[in-house]
């Protein structure tokens, strides 16, 4: 691990004045010591930004707000959430563990990096990690890499499952550096690698994620988050579906639909969610939907099976909704 | 409460050396030994430093300790406490058998940087036991035959007290959900479900 100095602002301000080149953010510290202990990222400042008074959860002008500091587990658990976005509870609750998820926050989740093995292994080319050095998996292990989104640089899985969630339900990020604050729709904060693999969202360095917000959706209350992977928990997605429906006399009057798994970023299925509009809430209805969700899937050699199991999860968050009362 | 403030030790010579010592362990590059001055001034809140002093409440017992910042609550625990109840599988977030509770809340010990910790409260399998007394998550865990190497049991045993104060011992399916960060090696899981479950009903 190499050398670094820490230091624990108390603002927002001060974080910000503090921030400049070689400096890193740390939150939860999940992604980044982690990254750090494997030399993948080395920052020469760590600023602790525990300490700043990014909380809290609230609705104002019917948006939900959640403070870029909240921890995961708390999130979750918040009435204001588990009630009227259980899509969100339920990818938070999918994620990781109980001890990550009480150290995780709410940033540090959109800001987690991918868990592609070549990026964590120094001894790897990576363009991701080092631009212009290859990308190994593209011929190598690429069995839990993405299937959409990819490029000749780079195919790596965007891992949030909390992301997928936000960008169903059109969430913007709220974000301050010295210049200012600025939101940005989540869905446009995250770039597909094209040939810059290394840059990954639209933040400004030294910019902070202060908070995140979520507009008002009534109809949330029907949506789902469903996560297939190897282990029953414990483990990034395979595939995922973030669904929300609005179910009315039996018919889908309209829909969101996300994807996580399968994208360099979380991935929105817009086309899914058209050709439910005005659908019956019927099992044929939906396969025929989710029948588009792998629409311009480029499979690797390990991941041939993504595809048709999204369309799976995504049928089967579908039907699952349908059944709720 | 026992005070155990040790800043002569934190600066040290040997102190400081088996801090860098286990912070090299896990790659290759050691820090400059500090001087005392800079490690009796440098405080968690202050820019740029490269010691920091901090104060921890561990099971019930304030210590303070000048650290590189490099060095997580895992090493400090083990190399510097000499509380070597908590476990290093992975190091990387992946096992859960670093697993203590800070201010309360199970979190992975090896994910979390000592620095960070000043004022706040750690407890560890050390801290559980009331003198010969064991904690009832610990007596179950012998009844329950709810370990077999029993690496991965301190962890397991932090993770269980937490969840059982969380509400989550409800159901076998609610304990294997909310026990998931804790992986067995051995495969003692029958095992651990009951203890947790017999210890969340014993209340
Ligand atoms: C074993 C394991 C399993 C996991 N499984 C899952 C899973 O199934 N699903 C899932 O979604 N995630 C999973 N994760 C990832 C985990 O959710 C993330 O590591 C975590 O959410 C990151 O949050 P943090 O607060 O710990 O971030 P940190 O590690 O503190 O920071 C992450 C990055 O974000 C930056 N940063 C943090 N906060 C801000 C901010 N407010 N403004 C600007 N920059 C900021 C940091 O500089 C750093 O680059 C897993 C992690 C591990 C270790
Ligand atoms: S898929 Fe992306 S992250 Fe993985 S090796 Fe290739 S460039 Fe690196
Ligand atoms: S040692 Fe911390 S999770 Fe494995
Ligand atoms: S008892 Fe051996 S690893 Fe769990």
């Amino acid at each position: 691990m190499r050398p670094y100095t820490y230091a624990a602002p108390g603002t927002v301000r001060e974080a910000l004045a503090l921030a400049g080149d070689g400096s890193a953010y740390l939150a939860g510290g999940t992604t980044l010591v982690d990254l750090v202990k494997l030399e993948v990222m080395t920052p020469e400042h760590v600023l602790d930004i525990t300490r700043l008074p990014l909380r809290g959860v609230a609705v104002r002008d019917g948006a939900l707000r959640i403070g870029a500091l909240e921890r995961m587990a708390d999130v979750a658990e918040h009435p204001l959430v588990a009630g009227p976005y259980p899509v969100l509870a339920e990818a938070l609750l999918r994620s990781a563990s109980p001890q990550i998820r009480n150290m995780a926050t709410i940033g540090g989740n959109l800001l987690q990096r991918t868990r592609c093995g070549y990026f964590r292994d120094t001894a790897s080319a990576c363009n991701k990690r080092v631009p212009g050095s290859g990308c190994p998996a593209l011929t190598g292990e690429n069995r839990m890499h993405a299937i959409l989104g990819t490029s000749d640089a780079c195919a790596a899985t965007h891992p949030s499952d909390l992301a997928v969630a936000l960008v169903a339900l059109d969430a913007s990020v709220h974000l301050a550096s010295r210049d200012g604050e600025r939101s940005v729709k989540l869905a446009d904060f995250y770039l597909l690698p094209g040939g810059t693999p290394e840059k990954e969202n639209a933040l400004r360095p030294g910019e902070l994620i202060t908070s995140v917000s979520v507009p008002a959706l009534a109809w949330a209350e029907r949506s789902t988050y469903v996560k297939v992977r190897d282990r029953s928990s414990y483990e990034f997605a395979l595939t995922s579906a973030a669904v929300a429906l609005d179910l009315r006399d039996g018919v889908v009057r309209a829909a969101r639909v996300a994807a996580g798994g399968v994208g360099t970023r979380p991935w929105r299925l817009p086309a899914v969610e058209a050709a439910l509009t005005g659908a019956p809430a019927r099992e044929d209805a939906f396969e025929a939907a989710a029948a588009k969700a792998a629409d311009g899937a480029r499979p690797l050699a390990h991941n041939a099976f993504k595809p048709e199991l999204l369309r799976r999860t995504v049928v089967r968050a579908l039907l699952e909704l349908a059944g709720r009362s | 409460m026992e005070q155990a403030s040790e800043p002569e030790r934190g600066v040290s010579r040997r102190g400081f050396l088996a801090t860098s010592a286990a912070a090299a362990a896990l790659a290759a590059g050691t820090a400059g030994a500090p001087s005392p001055a800079a490690a009796a001034t440098a405080g968690p809140a202050r820019a740029g430093a490269s010691v920091v002093r901090v104060t921890l409440r561990v099971n019930g017992r304030e210590r303070t300790l000048s650290l590189d910042p490099r060095v997580t609550l895992l090493d400090a625990l083990r190399e510097r406490l000499d509380l070597t109840g908590t476990k290093k599988g992975c190091d990387r977030g992946q096992c859960g058998a670093c697993t203590v509770h800070v201010e309360g809340r199970r979190v992975l010990s090896c994910l979390t940087l000592a620095a960070g910790l000043d004022g706040k409260a750690v407890t560890t399998v050390e801290g559980l036991a009331r003198g010969d007394e064991l904690h009832p998550v610990q007596r179950a865990f012998l009844e329950c035959d709810g370990l077999q190497c029993g690496f991965c049991t301190p962890g397991q045993i932090m993770s269980a007290v937490a969840l059982i104060r969380e509400g989550h011992a409800g159901s076998e399916e609610e304990i294997r959900e909310f026990m998931s960060g804790n992986i067995c090696r051995c495969g003692a899981y029958p095992g651990i479900v009951a203890a947790v479950k017999a210890a969340g009903e014993r209340g």
